[in-house]
């Protein structure tokens, strides 16, 4: 399936006030709602939301790049992914020390309410994507 | 005329030192501008791609979400205004105003009451020395909006867009922004467009074959996307709104400092020339009076003799 007719995936990473990457990919994996997802070329169309957590792109390279993103939206149509999200970094963007201090405060704060959880679900999402890399 | 040499002088000297200040705003103004476009065309594909996927969930299904519902009777309306924190940028803050004010008229003509809320300092201030009350302000960013700022502004709006009559915010039936709109360097013209209840442009022509729009599968479900996907798509219109009320901003305040620094020249040249006339009026009156002293030094002599 990975090479099916030669197809690749056409892969934007967009945040609310950038582009932070595009290019073409083999294969994708995102986390939506529902739970991860693995988007391969000739993909059915899909539209679905997506947490804060960790997006996977394997590019035709063999390269694999990796970006922490916010909540936003996953469009899968033509062999075109979209990844949309109000804020989003690749991996190599990532301040290792500095993201696990936020979790650390994050954790601290002591709330517990949902925005409380976003911003732990969001550090946790920025350390794995900076660790995974290094 | 009735000046001394001196004064026309100092007058010079402080007419050049404020062209001075007014050329370094202008160059100031010139280089943020560009660093606005490029903010506002890096924004662009966000809001491209959200477009996009609200067209089409609203294609593919027919629910009626809460943000695109038109009230039956809307009696309250809210008005968003987009200036700018500091002035000196010509007629930029007040042709918004002015614009904003309009919209208010026509509103209330409607029978519809106007709530405010405001962005930037000048619309404050505005409202502020009219007494009239603003619900709403935020300040401090209008040459470099964040999307954080304009998320806040999202979510305050649809909260009051969303809330019931009886809930504790004001309840507005529809809200309407007013900006500037960066066309290019040299106009940029106030606007004012409706928010909400939000207006889903579907394709109305029939779609070619081969142009469908993919069958999309929805995860969790449709009703879910769109209730994510809509308060996003208002908070990127505001951001876009936002974006380009800045470029428009820097644009209005290099042109306005450019004809500053304009009069400034004019004014320049014109003391010089008075200062000129009089330093040369000061010269002849002296050698009059020489001339007439000799002359009537000669005469006494001539006298004498």
């Amino acid at each position: 399936m990975a090479d099916a007719g030669g197809a690749v995936l056409q892969v934007e990473l967009v945040a609310a006030d950038r582009l932070v990457w595009s290019g073409q990919a083999t294969m994708v994996i995102a986390r939506t709602t529902e739970g991860d997802v693995g988007i391969l070329p000739n993909h059915a169309p899909l539209l679905s939301s997506i947490i804060e957590g960790v997006v996977d792109v394997q590019t035709v390279e063999g390269e694999t790049w990796v970006a922490a993103v916010d909540a936003g939206f996953l469009s899968v149509a033509d062999n075109r992914v979209s990844i949309l999200s109000e804020r989003a970094e690749m991996s190599h963007e990532i301040d290792l020390e500095k993201a696990r201090q936020d979790l650390e405060r994050a954790r601290s704060s002591g709330e517990d309410d949902d925005a409380a959880q976003e911003a732990v679900r969001r550090a946790e999402a920025r350390i794995r994507a900076a660790e995974r890399a290094s | 005329m009735a000046l001394s040499v001196r004064e026309y002088r100092a007058r010079i000297k402080s007419t050049e030192s404020m062209k001075k200040i007014t050329r370094a705003m202008e160059l100031i103004a010139a280089s943020r501008i560009i660093k606005a476009q490029q903010r506002a065309q890096a924004a662009a594909p966000y809001a491209r791609e959200l477009t996009r996927a609200v067209s089409a969930v609203a294609t593919f299904s027919n629910v009626d979400h809460a943000l695109t519902l038109e009230p039956e009777n809307p009696k309250k309306a809210a008005i968003l205004i987009v200036t700018s924190d500091r002035g000196l940028a010509g007629a930029y803050s007040s042709s918004v105003l002015k614009e904003a004010e309009r919209l208010i008229e026509k509103l209330k003509g409607e029978g519809k009451d106007v709530d405010l809320y405001t962005s930037g300092r000048k619309a404050e201030a505005y409202f502020k020395f009219r007494q009239r009350r603003v619900v709403q302000s935020w300040t401090g960013f209008s040459d470099q909006p964040t999307y954080d700022v304009a998320a806040e502004i999202g979510a305050t709006l649809i909260a009051t867009f969303l809330a019931e009559e009886g809930d504790d915010l004001a309840d507005v039936d529809e809200v309407h922004v007013v900006y500037t709109r960066f066309r290019s360097m040299l106009s940029q013209e106030p606007t004012a467009v409706r928010l909400l209840p939000l207006e889903v442009v579907e394709g109305t022509e029939p779609p070619e074959a081969g142009d469908l729009l993919p069958l999309y599968e929805f995860e969790p479900s449709p009703s879910d996307v769109l209730d994510s996907l809509l308060p996003r798509y208002v908070q990127s219109r505001i951001f876009f709104a936002l974006l380009q009320a800045a470029a428009s901003e820097l644009a209005a305040r290099q042109k306005a400092m450019k004809s500053a620094t304009d009069n400034a020249d004019e004014l320049i040249k014109k003391y010089k020339r008075i200062a000129n006339q009089a330093r040369q009026a000061g010269i002849t009156q002296e050698i009059s009076e020489i001339v007439g002293g000799v002359n009537a030094l000669a005469d006494a002599q001539a006298g004498s003799e």
